[in-house]
């Protein structure tokens, strides 16, 4: 079968990727200036504490040994341990990585969630209906308004919803800090500012993307062909259009929803909501390695495994390769 | 045709009325038949030129001169009011125009030069060269490039050289992908060959024959690429790990004032201040884009099928 074998091809590449890219983010720490089992314990440290630190680092190993180990505790679901919360005393205060991230990863997990749930049907439906009625007074205005919408940066959007919404007409809170064992409706009510600017943000991409590929479909000869022998306009795009759009209908869903997990950084850090791009902005300030590590071994995981996702989509509906000649 | 011509013809007319004009005057011809939206768009970046080159000569204050009042509210003495350590917020506007426009183009810059020169290369190469390049960057680009540069100023510390070369290299994975992308259908082309078989070395066969003939894409895809260097810079210094104060930088100034917005109840022109660096940031990516809209309209005739 065509199809298996090229999903089974794009699968194997998708690995491949992976394990390219946890090298490059393992690697990264080898490029670090000077020691830094000294520069995280301070400069009171013993030099027993900086030794053990190292120890327990594994700095006295070869690094492709500590990159197996790595890995391998990285699918046990062990990140290691965070820099912060050690002394130079000795005294050992840290939390290990995944008990830092599990929570937060759950609540981005919700907000990213909550926003595609109403984005992408939203922007599909404008963006299908855009390019039908392409000219028309409709897709101009639909257009205009999310050429600027794209040209903001996150955090302007955010303020200006929190400026309205958050202050001048307080129906939202400004402030997203959600807890655990809240209820489901009152996590929706906090995340509802960040959840509508990553809405407007995809809202606004996802359209344009999916209208460009509308047209391009529609512009193809066997559309014009189906036109010409007299089919009705709906059996053109139910049967003709349609089994042919899924592929760049995911590929573009695929690519706004990794789109999110990146935007969600910046939406996070405006709304003080205790998700995982937060925390990675936090351990980046505190240069806290292991943290940064495992936080964008994350995003790149998700990122990778969604555009595997669209690919596989892509191919499963291509009717070229279902109906091989 | 030239003007010695002496039977009339009207191509020969048409044809020596456009030689007549100067290079300036067909720009101004062009200009006027240009849409509302790219008017707009160009005197938008010629302001914010004027701005970033005559800071000094046109805020009332220093960059970073702190003044005794701090959270001072607007008035004649400080049009914008003061930030928390009692900076003219006016002042710090304009010369971070110079700041964050100027570190976005030198960054936008060496990606071309990266990117442009390495996709020239595997263009005309296409061999294993081409294949390592091209796989490489598309490892580089399985990573989000926000996440990407996050991990590697946390490795090397923020400041602003570190940041203008680790976007650089991040962003010329895709100025490497266009080029090499136009610059493949041209490097097969006759003259090429033509000028491969007179021996001419690889810089000449860039420069003098490929380059000229993909300009208008990379020009297009330069003016795309800077409004997502300037929004990721801005992204990263609102971030706190971007452009170190005491620059000024819109970015890090909208982090700075952010907490003004509460008080809008009481005083709606606090409340506005923070949004101000903010809206400076989406004008300018707006005007950008409205100008590359026109600009790829003219030029490759990439329109929408009507």
């Amino acid at each position: 079968m065509a199809v298996v074998s090229t999903i089974i091809k794009r699968l194997l590449l998708g690995l491949l990727t992976l394990f390219v890219v946890s090298l490059i983010i393992f690697g990264s720490i080898q490029f670090l200036p000077g020691d830094f089992a000294e520069a995280v314990l301070g400069q009171a440290a013993t030099t027993e504490t900086v030794a053990a630190f190292r120890k327990e680092l594994g700095l006295d190993q070869p690094s492709y040994i500590r990159y197996f180990d790595w890995i391998g505790s990285v699918m046990t679901g062990d990140f290691g341990t965070s820099f912060s919360g050690r002394a130079a005393s000795g005294v050992d205060r840290s939390r290990s990585v995944a008990e830092l991230i599990a929570p937060r990863l759950a609540n981005t997990l919700f907000l990213a969630g909550m926003t595609a749930v109403v984005a992408v049907p939203l922007a599909l439906i404008l963006g299908i209906t855009a390019a039908l009625w392409r000219n028309s007074y409709y897709d101009r205005i639909v257009n205009a308004s999310t050429l600027t919408t794209i040209s903001f940066p996150e955090f302007f959007v955010a303020y200006i919803l929190v400026l309205l919404l958050g202050t001048l007409w307080a129906v939202f809170p400004s402030l997203a800090d959600v807890q655990q064992g809240m209820s489901f409706g009152e996590r929706v009510y906090k995340t509802a500012l960040p959840s509508l600017t990553l809405t407007l943000v995809i809202v606004a991409h996802l359209m344009r993307m999916t209208r460009a590929a509308i047209i391009n479909l529609l512009a193809s000869p066997y559309i014009e062909m189906a036109q010409l022998k007299g089919e009705s306009p709906m059996r053109v795009i139910l049967f003709h259009a349609l089994p042919n759009a899924w592929a760049p209908i995911a590929t573009v869903t695929a690519f706004n929803l990794a789109y999110l997990v990146v935007g969600v950084v910046v939406v996070e850090v405006v709304f003080v909501y205790p998700g995982i791009g937060q925390l990675m902005v936090d351990a980046v300030s505190s240069r806290d390695i292991p943290v940064v590590q495992a936080c964008a071994l994350i995003f790149a995981a998700t990122y990778i495994l969604l555009n595997l996702i669209a690919d596989v989509i892509g191919i499963a509906t291509n009717p070229r390769l279902l109906h091989p000649k | 045709m030239t003007d010695k011509n002496t039977s009339y013809s009207a191509a020969g007319e048409v044809g020596s009325v456009r030689m007549r004009r100067t290079r300036l005057q067909r720009t101004w011809v062009e200009l006027k038949k240009a849409p509302p939206t790219a008017i707009i768009g160009l005197v938008v970046i010629v302001f914010y030129i004027v701005l970033a080159l005559f800071a000094p000569l046109i805020a009332p204050y220093g960059e970073a001169e702190v003044l005794p009042n701090p959270y001072a509210p607007w008035s004649s003495d400080h049009w914008l009011g003061t930030d928390q350590i009692g900076r003219d917020l006016l002042s710090r506007l304009i010369y971070g125009a110079r700041n964050t426009i100027g570190i976005a183009f030198l960054t936008t810059l060496l990606a071309f030069l990266i990117g442009g020169a390495l996709g020239l290369v595997a263009a005309i190469n296409r061999s294993w060269l081409d294949q390592l390049l091209s796989r490489g960057v598309d490892v580089l680009m399985a990573i989000p490039s926000l996440i990407f540069a996050l991990m590697l100023l946390s490795i090397v510390g923020p400041s602003a050289g570190s940041l203008i070369i680790i976007i650089a290299v991040l962003d010329s994975t895709r100025v490497f992908r266009v080029t090499r992308a136009v610059a493949i259908n041209v490097a097969v082309m006759e003259y090429v060959e033509a000028a491969v078989l007179r021996g001419e070395g690889l810089g000449w066969i860039m420069r003098r024959e490929i380059l000229p003939n993909i300009m208008p894409p990379l020009v297009a895809e330069f003016g795309l690429r800077f409004c997502f260097v300037f929004l990721t810079i801005a992204a990263l210094s609102f971030l706190g790990v971007g452009i170190q104060p005491p620059t000024a930088d819109w970015g890090t100034m909208v982090r700075e004032t952010a907490n003004l917005i509460q008080f809008a109840k009481f005083d709606l022109r606090a409340g506005v201040t923070p949004l101000l660096p903010a809206g400076a940031i989406a004008l300018l990516t707006v005007a950008v884009n409205f100008v590359v809209d026109w600009f790829l309209h003219k030029t490759s005739g990439i329109r929408d099928e009507q």
